[in-house]
């Protein structure tokens, strides 16, 4: 039941960042989880409730954008997405390959909040593992 | 009114990323090579780190051991008994270490002197994938009496994982343990992770195991060009 701890997290960065816009409350979480990052999505939901409460979020909508798994194929040079996470292999020709590009994503994207400026925004963290635009997927 | 969006996209996990992050870099400029063990409970973590502290501190390396339990320090215990110095965290529930509770539990080691670090974690083969503890190897392990197809119940793990070890070998034919199908369904989750088997009972393949550390601390090593005991 790591999700507890997930969420504390959560609530953490969450509150931050509003502090620092001046929100007042904040209506809406937005996330995002890849397939890959071990997460299980009812538990964080209601994990997610018990810890909001007294804080900034509570009553806060948490919205879950599941990210699926993509993984580069050095014989195809292209990036697909996985079939099956039990499978590590190019969808396309079959190889096996290890080569991650999507899927261990344990984010929070945005906020919905009341309050503060329009102007004063959160500057965006730098996102190490985060892929730079991808290729399309394959067919 | 309408409410305003704040794009902030920052790591959920960030406070124990960068943690684990500057744990990594102080490892590193002291040339402790930090390995953490995952695997379900009872798959034999501490009955292997026991012979491993053992056959390591016998080639003249320092090492040291942070075990985590939810309750009791039975492990720490056992772990001592290699000479080598261990401390116990205790998380009293939570399924999993986090990076601070390693930090917690640092203070008072001489960094410069120790060659390997070895975290045991939580038995646990879902949460522990999770949470980066600033270590340079990540080992899962799983035990012949657990199954071949564990791989393909807990991918998220295995594929998290530097290496992998078969436990208990020597129980292998009595559970009628198919090996070949346990390295594929390794494979197939972790393509081309390096798959090693051991009996801590018999000895079976941890000298091997022993050989893969010190390779690895090795590459470690003139990786900081820093002088140390050959294997």
């Amino acid at each position: 039941m790591h999700e507890l701890s997930i969420a504390q997290h959560l609530v953490e960065i969450a509150t931050e960042a509003a502090r620092d816009a001046g929100a007042r409350r904040v209506t809406r979480v937005g996330i995002r989880v890849g397939e890959l990052s071990c997460v299980h999505r009812e538990a964080l939901e209601f994990c997610f409730d018990i810890v909001t409460k007294g804080t900034l979020l509570e009553g806060a909508e948490l919205t879950i954008e599941e990210i699926p798994v993509e993984v580069y194929c050095p014989s195809c040079d292209r990036v697909s997405r996985l079939e099956s996470i039990q499978r590590f292999r190019c969808a396309r020709c079959g190889q096996a390959t290890a080569d991650i590009r999507r899927g261990r994503e344990l984010e929070l994207d945005s906020l919905e909040v009341d309050g503060g400026e329009e102007s004063v925004g959160v500057t965006p963290d730098s996102l190490d593992d985060r892929p730079v635009q991808l290729p399309a997927e394959s067919s | 009114m309408k409410p305003r969006i704040l794009q902030v996209r920052t790591q959920i996990l960030k406070k124990n990323d960068e943690l684990a992050r500057a744990m990594r870099e102080a490892f590193v400029a002291a040339g402790v090579y930090v390995v953490n063990l995952v695997s379900s409970p009872g798959t034999g973590k501490t009955r292997l780190l026991q012979t491993t502290l053992r056959r390591l501190r016998s080639r003249g390396y320092d090492v040291a051991a942070i075990v985590g339990d939810l309750e009791t320090d039975n492990d720490a215990r056992r772990l001592a008994e290699s000479g080598a110095p261990v401390r116990q965290i205790q998380t009293h529930g939570c399924c999993h270490l986090e990076a601070d509770m390693v930090r917690d539990h640092l203070a008072g080691w001489d960094w410069e002197a120790l060659d390997f670090l070895f975290v045991e974690n939580i038995g646990n083969l879902v949460c522990p994938a999770s949470w980066d503890l600033g270590e340079s190897l990540r080992i899962a392990l799983l035990s012949v009496t657990e199954g071949e197809d564990k791989p393909l119940k807990y991918p998220g793990l295995f594929n998290t994982a530097d290496a992998a070890i078969l436990t208990k070998l020597d129980l292998a034919e009595p559970c009628e343990f198919d090996r070949v199908a346990a390295r594929a369904n390794i494979d197939s989750v972790r393509p081309g992770m390096p798959v090693l088997e051991t009996s801590a009972k018999t000895g079976e393949g941890v000298e091997e195991w022993i050989e893969f550390l010190c390779g690895r601390r090795d590459q470690f090593v003139r990786s900081l060009k820093k002088s140390a005991p050959s294997c």
